[in-house]
């Protein structure tokens, strides 16, 4: 053997990586997501699933483009980052608003909540977030527009937290639970939400400390309030159960892009948006306050990232 | 048993393959190439001119400085020549005495057992591993004989030996606790001896029972010496983890072990130190495992320090498969090699034969901030940070605020990156950059 005449690959260490990469966390996030989608389509009709494949193809299809004006490898678009967008995004929307509405959503997610910030792993906000509160800016009346789930003979379609809030009418626990009411196409059934929250954590894609914080505040706060009225405000354990509280907490504030990279800064995070959860729902015009707790959190994240950081090995103790 | 460990670290596949095969010593080879720098420090200054004939231990390279460790003819034989020559550290062609084996091995004069080896003085043993050319023989070659003088104001109450070998594919400590326990439990004492120390613990990972069972039947005789099993983790083996994990104690920011009282000599060293105060044996040879999916002859060597890396393979059976990369070390930390025709040194520790199996290119991907990075770090840094400020030139901010010179480069970050960015790589080049601009 000349060993002379060989070529070795020459590189820093380590020379091992783990197999696992971007695409299968993002596909198995996708896969994650599949209890609340089905669950959705299965309660508010095939309607809802034609929402989603349209949210989808659009987030999919502006990623592309914005890859390719960026001189980027345009086959990024089908690492599921995008995917994941658009079914987050139709998750959030009333199971019946309008197919062009929410490819226009999809757009504006990933071109102005993702791509304008650098693409993937750049950007402040969460993107389906972005495409969701511009929809409820650009299409009040469809954003707000809901139907009762099939076969469920409501009067008003409205959602368990407008009941609260306008009409005053309570929703039972089991039905915020199962999921059987309405809603948000995703939002609706808290055990579906849960099953895949499970999946994340198992394959720990996301922090416990994220959502456990942000409904653990929800829960305390909205409590504190209960008790000092429980004529005015509802009791903690549906603040927790109704809305799109469970959506934000396994799916949208453990986004990795868009959270702190510290276990400390992650719990503060949370603590701070479920704050504004409270906030919002008692003493702000709309009945919600998930999406915009979490697009401002969001902000404050890099500030969160700044002040705190983990104890370097060895550092003197102050 | 109580498990120690620390914050942090990975579990790549540790496939440990050659644990079970015996330590098997090489038939020495024609030529031998020994550069005078193997070690941190100063290279040695030659002490032998071309032609000379040299015995096997004799002194060919004399300390250069404090921080510095001597050189010795591995075997008998003629000096070939004093040239620059591939070294499997340094990318430039570094001085080596080349020395032609006459095949006797005879010893240099001197050589031999002691009567009073077991009472050397401390003195005594720091002037043995001096005189022995003794490095850490755990892959960064810090002169084991100034780890053994710390300051007088430095008091050192704790020597660990460091069994640990968290480095995937190595097996060489492992093999040296199986089969020579009390050597190394001897060494330990001798270590403990030179600095004054209360407590000697032998620290080995929990994926190895045998070296643990072994140990602990000769610790019998060594009622001085305590054995504390840590978890599989690497990097459990790293200086300052294994302290923390073994006596909670953690050196500060910048300093070394004995600023809490603490020495750390490897598994291999503590066998290299017992044979130079018993037999005032330099270190001249050393055991190494040889693996990885393209090598056809894995196991456990020992070989003499200057032997190619090439004869070791052709050796034990050849390759087998395109070899794609080869490492001198672990996996984790070790260093890839262009070439074959490298010497063995005393750091060497392991030569890893990695083909298509274990290579595996990935380009990088955007960083997604999963803080997978942030977990691992076992020195509690933030690697997604300093990469970014590497990579933007704010060397400043990152030494000052994010600990840039902490690193100890085990790899955790790199290793776990599903987006496969190469941390280490901008760390080592950050770090560099810094030392450029001073």
């Amino acid at each position: 053997m000349k060993a002379n005449e060989r070529l070795f690959t020459i590189s820093v260490s380590p020379h091992l990586t783990t197999e696992e990469d971007v695409k299968k966390i993002m596909w198995n996030t996708v896969i994650s997501l599949i209890p609340p989608a089905a669950f959705g389509i299965y309660i508010f009709g095939l309607y809802s699933l034609l929402l989603i494949i349209t949210s989808v193809v659009f987030s999919v299809l502006t990623e592309a483009v914005f890859l390719k004006a960026r001189n980027k490898n345009w086959r990024q678009c089908f690492d599921g980052s995008a995917v994941i967008t658009g079914i987050l995004l139709a998750l959030t929307l009333p199971p019946k608003f309008p197919l062009w509405g929410i490819a226009i959503g999809a757009a504006f997610a990933i071109s102005f909540g993702k791509q304008i910030f650098g693409g993937i792993g750049q950007n402040i906000f969460n993107p389906a977030l972005v495409g969701r509160a511009f929809l409820m800016a650009a299409f009040p009346v469809e954003s707000t527009t809901w139907t009762a789930p099939k076969g469920v003979d409501t009067f008003t379609g409205a959602t368990p937290l407008a009941n609260w809030k306008f009409n005053h009418i309570m929703t039972p626990y089991k039905d915020l639970f199962l999921g059987n009411i309405s809603g948000s196409l995703g939002e609706t059934s808290v055990i579906a939400i849960l099953i895949g929250g499970a999946f994340l954590l198992y394959k720990k894609y996301i922090d416990w400390r994220l959502p456990l914080s942000y409904v653990g505040t929800v829960f305390v706060l909205g409590g504190i309030f209960w008790l000092i009225n429980p004529h005015k405000y509802p009791d903690p354990l549906f603040h927790i159960l109704a809305g799109g509280l469970m959506l934000g907490a396994v799916y949208m504030i453990t986004d990795m892009v868009t959270s702190p990279i510290t276990p400390r800064g992650r719990v503060i995070y949370g603590i701070i948006a479920g704050v504004f959860v409270i906030l919002i729902r008692l003493f702000a015009g709309y009945p919600e306050g998930v999406m915009f707790s979490i697009l401002l959190v969001n902000m404050i994240r890099p500030w969160i990232d700044r002040a705190i950081k983990p104890n370097i090995l060895g550092e003197v103790k102050k | 048993m109580n498990k120690f460990t620390f914050r942090g670290g990975v579990h790549p596949p540790y496939n440990k393959i050659t644990s079970n095969k015996k330590i098997e010593a090489l038939p020495l080879p024609e030529v031998l190439y020994v550069p005078l720098s193997q070690h941190a420090g100063k290279p040695a200054k030659p002490l032998v001119k071309r032609g000379d004939v040299v015995k096997k231990g004799q002194k060919i390279g004399e300390a250069d400085g404090f921080i510095s460790a001597n050189i010795h003819a591995p075997t008998s034989g003629k000096v070939k020549s004093i040239m620059e020559h591939p070294h499997p550290v340094f990318l430039e062609n570094v001085p080596t005495v080349i020395i032609e084996a006459d095949g006797d091995d005879t010893w240099f004069d001197g050589y031999g057992e002691r009567k009073d080896w077991q009472e050397r003085t401390r003195e005594e043993i720091i002037n043995d591993v001096k005189e022995a050319g003794i490095v850490g023989l755990g892959g960064a070659a810090f002169p084991s004989h100034v780890k053994l003088s710390p300051p007088p104001e430095k008091k050192i109450d704790t020597v660990i030996i460091n069994g640990a070998e968290c480095e995937p594919y190595l097996t060489a400590d492992d093999r040296l606790m199986q089969e020579r326990p009390e050597d190394m439990l001897w060494g330990a004492r001798l270590i403990k001896r030179a600095v004054g120390a209360e407590k000697v613990y032998i620290a080995i990972e929990d994926n190895k029972p045998k070296a643990i069972n072994s140990i602990q039947d000769a610790l019998r005789e060594f009622d001085d010496i305590e054995l504390r099993v840590v978890k599989t983790k690497y990097p459990e083996g790293a200086e300052k983890q294994l302290i923390k994990a073994l006596t909670g104690r953690e050196v500060p920011r910048g300093g070394l072990p004995m600023d809490v009282g603490c020495l750390v000599h490897n598994a291999g060293t503590s066998i290299a130190i017992y044979e130079a105060v018993r037999f005032g044996k330099p270190l001249i040879e050393r055991v190494l495992t040889l693996s990885g999916s393209g090598a056809q002859g894995k196991g456990n060597y020992l070989v003499r320090i200057g032997t190619q890396f090439s004869y070791i393979v052709g050796k034990t059976g050849g390759t087998s498969g395109d070899i794609k990369k080869v490492i001198m070390g672990g996996p984790m930390m070790g260093i890839s090699q262009y070439s074959l025709d490298v010497p063995v040194i005393k750091g060497t520790s392991g030569i890893l034969l990695f083909t298509s199996k274990e290579v595996k290119f990935h380009e990088p991907y955007p960083c997604i901030r999963c803080s997978r990075c942030v977990s691992v770090c076992p020195m509690g840094l933030l690697p997604l940070i300093l990469v970014d400020l590497v990579k933007y030139g704010r060397l400043e901010i990152a030494k000052e605020q994010y600990g840039l010179l902490d690193c100890i480069e085990c790899g955790s970050c790199a290793y776990i990156c599903p987006s496969h960015i190469p941390h280490v790589q901008w760390i080592k080049y950050g770090k560099s950059e810094l030392r450029r601009k001073k």
